[in-house]
């Protein structure tokens, strides 16, 4: 059984910004052992040098050509917005980094 | 831990170095100039309207996905090359997760532990021609934040009561360049750290990569300090000084870090491993936030991109497209025009060696090009605040110019007066010289002479030094006769008739 603790659960909850209860955090600690376990269980399965996947196509270089295509313009940009001003997204002032 | 110890008075320079040595280390990002963005269609422009470059993807919509720009992969690898890196032959993007109002879809693409380049270096030349080689841990692909302007009472970013969002730098093609820890510099910290970043700057400009402005955010560069007590070899706590972003200042930041620590190492404090912010009205920096669990980004693989797969053979074309690097480039023109270091490094500090290169091109004498770019082009971009290169003074101006000169049709004086009417957009110079009857008075109609004998008739006392040997005293004669004739005579000629009417030989 994996070793989920109720910390780990807080902490990422704190990152992802997921506000939870006590009551939430018990109960995805011991789920989260679960489903760590169960994918514990593929790696026993593959033998050596599998890579891991990340895409389920077997496709690389899939690119585009640096040719411009279409634009918003400023109202369609901010139709979504909770709040503007000056044709900018307002929001919230957040004390991190410039 | 004490942590009021972590405001004692930076030491002096020398002070520090007395006790300690610093560790540097910098990230440098770089804007690409493709004509799209990383992932989307929409314009990659500077200084147009709030939020008119986006679409979409730029702005995180829910359901949109990315697309890879192949030419920004392309320039990533040409970048890669240039500082002498090892090309992924595999690599793929990945999802560094944060929450924060510059990047919409709460995640920047970038790479982690798969760079498309690694293990380079850059032999950096330092003022005095000696070279200390800055090694490249890697240089990887992302995309550029949003800008965000705080608003408010105190106009800074503490204190703001909100902030504004312009998302069209949102996901602008960025390579980030990250040293390894740069050890041994001493002293030399400083001129070093500024040396690196304006070769960095050169290179991306050389490789025509990006528009390398540095007062645009086309080069910025984030600058790592850590002081370690001399005779020891294990590196202390650092600090980053983010955005830091003229040569100037990136000199200046890396001196104040060095002081700053060292004050606090000296006091017996402990330094903060923080961000920490350029203030370049007091030439300090200030503290940002402390490293903290907030880094944990959660970096995986991006599962709505497929890898990049390099060949060699798309690696060696690639390659063999890389103009001469910058340095190598320097020392050959050095060489072949025959300036000395200093008149050479004025040239290069005026930005005006790609000029000077195009001028003796056209066939002009090096020093003679560089007299005209860094003399009179110079002075009249100075007059305008514009930079010289902005006069628009093309290179076979000059051969023009220089010609007239040469065949005596016009002197130096007028030669600087044809490039203003040049500059004035009157034409090329030969039109203007016909136009403006500005040719130097040629004796034909002995209006010369004339005005020489004038000139001696006025100055008995010039004469007679003259004729008693001071030939130097016939620039006194110079003047009158260039009034005389609208400043058209040629000094040689006067010079001529006035030994020839006192019989002495030149």
């Amino acid at each position: 059984m994996s070793e989920i603790s109720r910390a780990d659960v807080e902490h990422l909850a704190r990152l992802a910004h997921i506000s939870m209860t006590e009551q939430e955090l018990e109960k995805m600690a011991q789920e989260l052992a679960v489903i760590v376990d169960s994918v514990a269980t593929v790696s026993e399965a593959v033998s050596g040098e599998v890579p891991a996947t990340s895409h389920p196509l077997p496709l690389t270089n899939v690119f585009r050509e640096d040719e411009v295509g279409h634009v918003f313009t400023a109202e369609q940009s901010l139709l979504n917005a909770p709040d503007a001003q000056a044709g900018r997204f307002k929001v919230p002032a957040i004390l991190d980094e410039e | 831990m004490t942590d009021t110890l972590t405001d004692a008075s930076p030491l002096s320079f020398e002070e520090a170095l007395e006790q300690f040595d610093p560790v540097l280390g910098f990230e440098v990002h770089v804007e690409l100039n493709t004509k799209t963005k990383m992932f989307s269609s929409a314009p990659n422009a500077f200084g147009d309207e709030p939020n008119t470059n986006v679409n979409e993807v730029c702005l995180g919509l829910p359901g949109t996905l990315p697309v890879v720009n192949g030419r920004a992969v392309e320039y990533a690898v040409k970048l890669g090359l240039a500082l002498n890196c090892e090309i992924a032959e595999y690599c793929r993007f990945a999802r560094k997760q944060y929450f924060y109002p510059d990047t919409p879809k709460n995640w920047q693409t970038s790479q982690y532990d798969e760079p498309i380049a690694f293990d380079g270096y850059l032999d950096i030349e330092l003022d005095d021609g000696e070279i200390f080689r800055v090694e490249i841990e890697r240089a990887h692909m992302e995309e550029d934040a949003g800008k965000l302007t705080h608003a408010g009472t105190s106009g800074r970013i503490q204190g703001a009561d909100y902030s504004l969002v312009d998302y069209n730098r949102s996901g602008i093609p960025l390579v980030e360049i990250v040293t390894k820890p740069i050890v041994g510099a001493g002293a030399r910290g400083p001129e070093l750290a500024r040396a690196y970043v304006s070769a960095v700057r050169d290179i991306v400009k050389g490789l025509d990569i990006s528009d390398a402005k540095m007062e645009r955010g086309n080069v910025r560069c984030d600058a790592n300090v850590s002081m370690m007590p001399k005779g020891t070899t294990t590196f202390g706590t650092r600090s980053e000084t983010k955005n830091v972003n003229s040569l100037r200042a990136v000199e200046h930041a890396v001196t104040f870090e060095m002081r700053r620590h060292a004050g606090i190492l000296a006091a017996g404090g402990t330094i903060v491993q923080e961000t920490r912010h350029w203030q370049e009205g007091t030439r300090t920096t200030s503290s940002g936030r402390p490293k903290s669990d907030a880094d944990d980004y959660r970096y995986f693989p991006e599962p709505d991109l497929v890898p990049i797969v390099t060949t060699a053979a798309w690696v060696e074309e690639l390659r063999s497209q890389l103009p001469e690097p910058p340095a190598d480039r320097r020392r050959r023109l050095l060489a072949a025009w025959g300036f000395s270091e200093q008149e050479f490094r004025d040239v290069v500090a005026a930005g005006l060696l790609d000029e000077l290169d195009e001028t003796v091109a056209a066939g002009v004498a090096p020093a003679v090009a560089r007299k005209w770019w860094m003399g009179e082009i110079s002075r009249l971009a100075n007059a305008r605040d514009l930079e010289p290169a902005a006069l628009g003074v093309q290179p076979a101006t000059i051969s023009a110019l220089n010609a007239l000169i040469e065949q005596g049709r016009i002197n130096d004086k007028i030669a600087r007066q044809v490039l203003e009417h040049v500059i004035a957009g009157e034409g090329a110079p030969e039109e203007i010289v016909t136009a403006r009857g500005l040719e130097v008075v040629s004796d034909d109609s002995g209006a010369l002479t004339a005005a020489v004998e004038k000139a001696m008739t006025e100055n008995p006392d010039v004469v007679e030094k003259i004729a008693a040997g001071k030939l130097k005293a016939i620039g006194a004669l110079i003047g009158p006769v260039m009034k005389e004739t609208r400043g058209q005579a040629d000094a040689g000629k006067v010079r001529e008739i006035v030994l020839a009417k006192l019989g002495i030989d030149g």
